[in-house]
């Protein structure tokens, strides 16, 4: 066998900014064929932003790419395509067809942009070349087969597919286990080393599970707040070496918690398990005053925990108690009624309504409070209600009747915040609050919720970000894969063995 | 961050921008008064006193129905059922005089009551079974519509005239009854329906709760807002008011008709439609909905007036719903 023709992609001094947000600052990033190359770095570090910049999604980079030492312009994904670069992103459901057959997904490119004149699809064609990227891949699975039909792992090896029925030089997989169970990803697994190292693809690998990228990646790049911290081989690094790069010093370490008194038990959960599994047998309680933590990675349950405590999501068995006294929590709005409050992990989605007012936002949890006889709202009330919520919070905004649409993110989440202090629950449950907020922003939220718990409230804190963990909650109890696997007193504990519990350490 | 979004803003009003700006506002409104300046220089007896009554008259019914459809929108959904609602409320507040020789109080009661099985219906499919509102509707149109025939027995009802089976009938449609569908009485129900609806849905919590769930039903729904509750209110307000639509209508009928509320569907929608952007609203709202209808009526009226025959009517009618669509989704994007 001859020696493959090598490839290269260099990125050099890449910067992109968007509104108010330097997401990548002067970063530089080489990337060879025939190998597999790690990308980590915490969330909000850059790493989906930069491949998204090398796979054409976002135009408006400045700094030079070349391919092969030549420099190329990837301004749209067509560009990118047209050098081999190919991406598989994270939400598998939305890049696939779900009516449509395994051929028809993987061979979507062909159908869209190479038929050219031709009106009639050649199925049989379309099936033997799909059947071909396949047999490529030495993936076993049927063509005519339904993508509804397929399994997650299954619906990933199609976009894998997909993205190799082109020409591909380049492969970037951004968190492609996220959803995986273990035989699922070794499965991946066999399928990428066999891209890099029989078909000479180079591949970007994104992953926070760090076990795996020393399963499988030769080199390795790690990024934080939008540079590059280090590109080198892998060996001769550990896993702990990684994860201080990844980390750096941040702001919470600095972050001095307000030191509160802590009562007595407040509020339980006992065995909570969702109705589909999603969680299970999840027992925690929290004490008044204090914050309790719900560490664990992406995936590991804690958006569902959060939702099926408050509600949102339905419950198999288990019951939850506040005060001692057992709550009927069937839907949000008796969680709410029975003094609950949670501030989801999707603002824009779940958390605000983007098309009303702040006003509108900051009541909407806590109307009756407002209403006179008749249920008329009483608007003047309701007003300095807000105006006082929004000098509390420093919220950002030219009056109470501004759109939530045009706040920025970190104001946004302060109105989502705020809509529960006017509402005045007893227990507050953050799911991600600090999700793309900028530090100022953070330090604001954590305040807040220090506030909430020298107000003698307990608040249930979720989050992937480790450093939060340790710098804002008393307690903290670890998930993975829908179980509560470890509880943690906070001051003494480290990240480093919070992450061990979350990824699944026995 | 805050100056800045206050740059690109002003950056981005351009005195073109200003004047796209002020037509999506103001257009509808502006709309009127130039068909008006028009027709009455294009027919004489156009801007006469009793032709303006004749014009709010023919509004009134569609505008009730539009209020109707106007509170599904709120919570982002939509009733396709209101013409046949419009049609079983006449057909059965009719037939309550004519068959059965009630008064009107009672009448309209029944007439109202048999209305809210089809709200019944729709919320249950829209909020249990989880089907999209365009096509439970859809089906609850058709399935509403066969009932009215069926019940009438395929025709129409009118004092005096025969059930279908040759029963003579007795009943009289009460005087009283008749003016409902008179002017004054009948424009003072329409403005009366769209000043109630607009404090309702502009200064109650019931109303802000509707906008909220039409805005995002999660993150209502996460709010603690009961949402299934508040779109069932939704549907069975529409579905009120599409049966006092009906009611309406047979007053002025003093019969039943065949489908007779099915033709009033369509100017519905677009007066809610239209309603949209009516002073920036930019979400149904009820005298949005009203200067909908008004436009609607005063185009259909001038037209008339100006001999357009009565069968390219819909052109017209449906081209201006395709161009309130344009102004409510093109400023969306």
């Amino acid at each position: 066998m001859s020696q493959p023709k090598l490839h290269t992609v260099a990125m050099e001094g890449i910067s992109i900014e968007f509104p108010g947000v330097k997401a990548l600052s002067d970063v530089n990033f080489e990337l060879r064929s025939g190998t597999i190359h790690a990308l980590v770095g915490a969330n909000g570090a850059g790493k989906s932003t930069l491949m998204k910049v090398l796979s054409g999604a976002y135009g408006h980079y400045t700094g030079k790419i070349f391919v092969d030492g030549e420099e190329v312009h990837i301004r749209a994904p067509r560009d990118a395509k047209r050098l081999g670069i190919q991406i598989v992103y994270q939400e598998v459901d939305t890049a696939l067809i779900p009516h449509l057959s395994v051929a028809e997904n993987i061979m979507l490119d062909v159908l869209v942009n190479s038929m050219g004149r031709k009106q009639f699809v050649n199925w049989s064609q379309i099936h033997a070349s799909a059947e071909q990227v396949l047999r490529r891949l030495n993936i076993d699975l049927d063509t005519r087969a339904l993508i509804q039909d397929l399994s997650l792992a299954q619906k990933q090896m199609v976009l894998i597919a997909r993205a190799i029925a082109e020409e591909t030089r380049f492969l970037i997989l951004d968190e492609p286990t996220a959803p995986l169970s273990n035989t699922e990803t070794e499965e991946l697994f066999r399928v990428v080393e066999d891209l890099a190292f029989n078909h000479n693809v180079g591949v970007v690998f994104i992953s926070h599970r760090l076990p795996e990228l020393f399963a499988i990646c030769r080199e390795i790049t790690v990024m934080r707040d939008g540079t590059v911290v280090t590109s080198q081989p892998m060996n001769g690094l550990t896993a702990g070496d990684v994860v201080e790069l990844m980390l750096g010093r941040k702001f919470e370490e600095n972050y001095a918690k307000r030191p509160v008194e802590i009562g007595d038990t407040l509020f339980e959960v006992k065995g909570l398990t969702e109705l589909t599994g999603k969680i299970t047998d999840v027992s925690l309680t929290v004490r008044s005053g204090e914050i309790v933590g719900v560490a664990g990675l992406v995936g590991a349950g804690k958006t569902e925990l959060c939702k099926t405590i408050f509600g949102a999501l339905p419950a198999r068995s288990g019951e939850v108690l506040l005060r001692g006294k057992r709550l009927n929590v069937s839907s949000p709005y008796a969680a709410v009624k029975q003094g609950l409050a949670l501030v989801p992990e999707e603002r824009r989605k779940e958390g605000v309504l983007v098309e009303e007012s702040v006003v509108t936002n900051l009541t909407a949890a806590s109307l009756s409070n407002f209403c006179g006889p008749m249920d008329f709202v009483r608007k003047r009330a309701e007003r300095a209600a807000a105006r006082k919520v929004i000098e509390d919070l420093r919220v950002k905004t030219p009056s109470e009747e501004q759109k939530v649409a045009y706040l920025s993110g970190g104001n946004q989440q302060k109105v989502a915040v705020g809509k529960w202090l006017i509402a005045e629950a007893d227990i507050y449950i953050f799911d991600e609050p600090t999700k793309g907020v900028d530090v100022g922003a953070k330090r604001e939220i954590f305040d807040l919720i220090g506030q909430l718990a020298a107000m003698g409230k307990g608040i249930i804190y979720a989050s992937c970000e480790l450093s939060e963990i340790l710098a804002i909650t008393d307690r903290t109890y670890v998930m993975y894969d829908g179980r509560i696997v470890k509880e943690l007193r906070t001051a003494e504990t480290t990240e480093q063995e919070i992450l061990y519990w979350s990824t699944g350490g026995k | 961050m805050l100056a800045k979004t206050e740059t690109t803003q002003a950056a981005r009003s351009t005195v073109g921008a200003q004047v796209l700006n002020f037509i999506t506002k103001w257009g509808t409104v502006l709309t009127i008064i130039l068909l008006l300046v028009f027709f009455s220089f294009a027919s004489p007896s156009f801007l006469t006193a009793s032709n303006l009554i004749t014009i709010l008259r023919s509004i009134s019914i569609v505008t009730v129905i539009a209020v109707g459809v106007t509170m599904s929108l709120t919570v982002n959904g939509f009733d396709l059922s209101v013409g046949t609602v419009a049609t079983l409320a006449d057909a059965l507040v009719i037939s309550m005089f004519v068959w059965h020789g009630w008064s009107t109080v009672p009448a309209i009661l029944v007439a109202l009551l048999g209305c809210l099985v089809v709200a019944a219906v729709n919320a249950t499919l829209i909020v249990k079974f989880r089907i999209p509102d365009l096509l439970v509707t859809l089906a609850t149109m058709f399935v509403f519509e066969g009932v009215a025939l069926t019940y009438t027995g395929g025709g129409s009802i009118s004092q005096g005239m025969p059930r279908l089976d040759g029963t003579p009938t007795y009943g009289v449609i009460p005087a009283s009854f008749r003016m409902i569908g008179q002017a004054p009485w009948i424009i003072l129900i329409m403005l009366a329906v769209v000043a109630l609806v607009h404090i309702f849905l502009n200064y109650t919590k019931h109303g802000r709760y509707l906008y909220v769930v039409g805005g995002n039903m999660e993150a209502a729904r996460l709010s603690g807002i009961p949402v299934n509750r508040y779109r069932t209110l939704a549907y069975i307000l529409s579905c009120s008011l599409a049966a006092l639509g009906g009611i309406m209508l047979a007053a002025r009928l003093g019969s039943s008709q065949i489908n007779a509320g099915a033709g009033y569907l369509m100017p519905s929608v677009a007066a809610a439609y239209i309603g949209f952007s009516v002073a920036g609203q930019g979400r149904p709202n009820a005298i949005g909905t009203f200067l909908g209808a008004v436009l609607v009526g005063v185009l259909e009226n001038g037209l008339v007036m100006l001999s357009v025959p009565y069968y390219s009517l819909n052109i017209v009618k449906g081209s201006v719903l395709a161009l309130a669509l344009a102004m409510t989704y093109f400023r969306k994007k």
